[in-house]
């Protein structure tokens, strides 16, 4: 057992435009890439529960050329609004870190 | 740009953004290749609505003009275009005339003549309105709702340019190119889609270029980048020597700031990426090519707009008694009850409850998170903390905070008998000014009944 961040190069948030919260996990070696592909623990399904929405407001995405997985939602608070924490929503990312990869 | 039979265009992006620096030695290995245009991006919504609001730039005129002055002269002394799009961070006209300003002074100091043509992006708010009940705004998903209402109490409205009016004041001579608001991408894929270029690869290699190098390994500073267009591939390379690109790394840049990483909209169509192909030329360079793009039925013009939501005043403090912080929430509870009781008290009926927002922030517990915060028990053995109340001026907003502060500093907790202080102010005065805020309101799209109407071009000359 591993934990994701264990296992990634790099994991990060960003705002996708300003009502957009985009996740992307990328991977140096492809045999850890492989190994959290095969595990099925980073999903659409993940996120959601992570992010405290359905799993069908996740787009969740393989993306085997960049060795990524990214996750879109909706921004929890459109950036930059009153109650917004992150402008740039680039520390929301940080739940994903402690996945556990089988 | 007329050479239509040429084999190969060759593009150079100095940076992500006018004004963040580069390298110079690097742009001057860039002017060596001999590229036939050079682009940068001058703007991004990711600094926030403030800009728009505001209509001030992210970036200083300063570091913007020291940036412009290197890349204007390598421009003319090679006599090839350059385009500066989203020009002010925000690309409204106020944004559009700084950046004017900038230019026009960098050239008076390295006596230059310029051809400039400044594009339009600032909305008109009667074209606006008439295009909302011809029904030609749509929504994006997700979208704030819009109405004539909004269109009116919209500090500015800006909409997002395609290549067409790149093209257009290209045809008119134009030397340097000022846009307003823009897609990053349309900066530098027009001329190559002018020349026939496969579109796939244009948008695509626009889309790498318009961050300058950040689809390196390790980007360790703001630097320039080239691509090579050539008829079915594209070619990246970094223009620092010690910057590398990989198929990884290129393949990973259309992640960045995107919602998704395969299909990527523009005006006239949809960049398809799902079949691109990334190899290693060498360990630096990096081949694309089967990159595809989905013409749009409708021509569709992206809106940004935004709207003033108040005026701010925060404190920022810390607390550090442990009886107080594993009662926190107990306690900013009590406080909330009791800021709003002295305020009624002060102002009766002339400010409700909803007519002001108070809110806290609490680091060293769920001041990054929020309530998505998975973490629940906290061990930090010091709370910072931010008081924050927006109301409708300034005055109220600073008379609201000077009530905060008085109510947190000696709000008691039941374990202490006699006057506490409980809160640790940063600054005297404790509360600052953060003055007008401001939100985005607007994530629609207009059809044009053509990609010019919305974006004037207006020649002008320097020198």
């Amino acid at each position: 057992m591993a934990k994701l961040y264990e296992l990634a190069s790099l994991v990060r948030s960003k705002n996708a435009g300003p009502f957009a919260l985009t996740f992307d996990i990328l991977f140096n070696r492809q045999e850890d890439f492989e190994r959290v592909k095969r595990s099925g623990a980073v999903s659409g399904q993940a996120v959601a529960r992570l992010y405290g929405v359905s799993a069908n407001e996740v787009r969740f995405f393989v993306c085997d050329n960049a060795r990524a997985f990214k996750a879109s939602i909706r921004r929890p608070t459109f950036q930059g609004d009153i109650g917004d924490c992150d402008n740039h929503g680039g520390q929301q990312f940080a739940p994903l870190l402690d996945i556990d990869i089988p | 740009m007329s050479t239509r039979q040429r084999d190969e265009i060759r593009i150079l992006a100095p940076n992500g953004v006018i004004g963040s620096g580069f390298r110079e030695e690097s742009f001057e290995e860039g002017l060596g290749r001999r590229p036939h245009f050079i682009g940068v991006d001058g703007g991004t919504t990711d600094a926030g609505p403030y800009y728009l609001g505001a209509g001030t730039a992210v970036l200083s005129a300063d570091s913007v003009k020291a940036d412009l002055r290197i890349i204007v002269r390598g421009a003319r002394r090679l006599n090839i275009p350059l385009l500066i799009g989203s020009c002010g961070t925000a690309g409204g006209d106020v944004h559009l005339a700084w950046m004017f300003e900038n230019l026009r002074a960098v050239a008076a100091e390295e006596s230059l003549s310029l051809k400039v043509a400044l594009i339009h992006a600032e909305q008109d708010k009667d074209y606006l309105k008439r295009k909302l009940r011809d029904g030609r705004i749509r929504p994006l998903d997700p979208a704030p709702p819009f109405d004539e209402g909004v269109i009116d109490r919209s500090e500015r409205i800006v909409g997002m340019m395609g290549v067409e009016p790149y093209l257009r004041a290209l045809e008119g001579g134009a030397d340097v190119v000022l846009a307003g608001r823009s897609s990053d991408t349309a900066i530098f894929a027009g001329i190559p889609i002018r020349e026939g270029y496969p579109e796939g690869l244009a948008w695509h290699a626009a889309k790498i270029l318009e961050c300058g190098a950040a689809a390196v390994v390790h980007r360790k500073h703001p630097d320039c980048m080239l691509a090579t267009i050539r008829r079915d591939h594209f070619v990246i390379e970094p223009l620092n020597p010690e910057f590398r690109c990989t198929p990884q790394t290129v393949a990973a840049h259309t992640l960045y700031e995107n919602a998704d990483p395969f299909f990527i909209v523009e005006c006239s169509g949809t960049m398809d990426l799902r079949e691109s192909v990334y190899e290693a030329l060498d360990d630096r360079m990096v081949r694309v090519s089967c990159s595809g793009f989905i013409p749009a039925a409708t021509y569709t013009v992206k809106l940004e707009g935004v709207e003033k939501v108040g005026y701010q005043s925060v404190i920022i403090g810390g607390i550090r008694d442990p009886l107080l912080i594993r009662q926190i929430d107990d306690w900013l509870g009590r406080l909330q009850a009791s800021v709003r009781k002295r305020v009624r008290q002060v102002y009766r009926d002339r400010l409700s409850d909803n007519e002001y927002v108070y809110r806290t922030h609490v680091y060293g517990k769920n001041g990054v998170m929020g309530a998505l915060e998975p973490v629940k028990e906290i061990r930090s053995h010091e709370l910072g903390v931010v008081f924050e109340v927006t109301a409708s001026s300034q005055e109220i907003a600073n008379s609201l905070a000077l009530i905060i502060r008085h109510q947190a500093l000696h709000l008691p907790i039941p374990e202490w008998s006699g006057m506490v202080t409980n809160l640790a102010c940063l600054y005297n005065p404790a509360y600052l000014e953060r003055g007008a805020v401001y939100r985005f309101n607007v994530n629609h799209v207009v059809e044009p009944d053509d990609p010019l109407e919305m974006f004037p071009i207006e020649p002008r000359e320097i020198g």
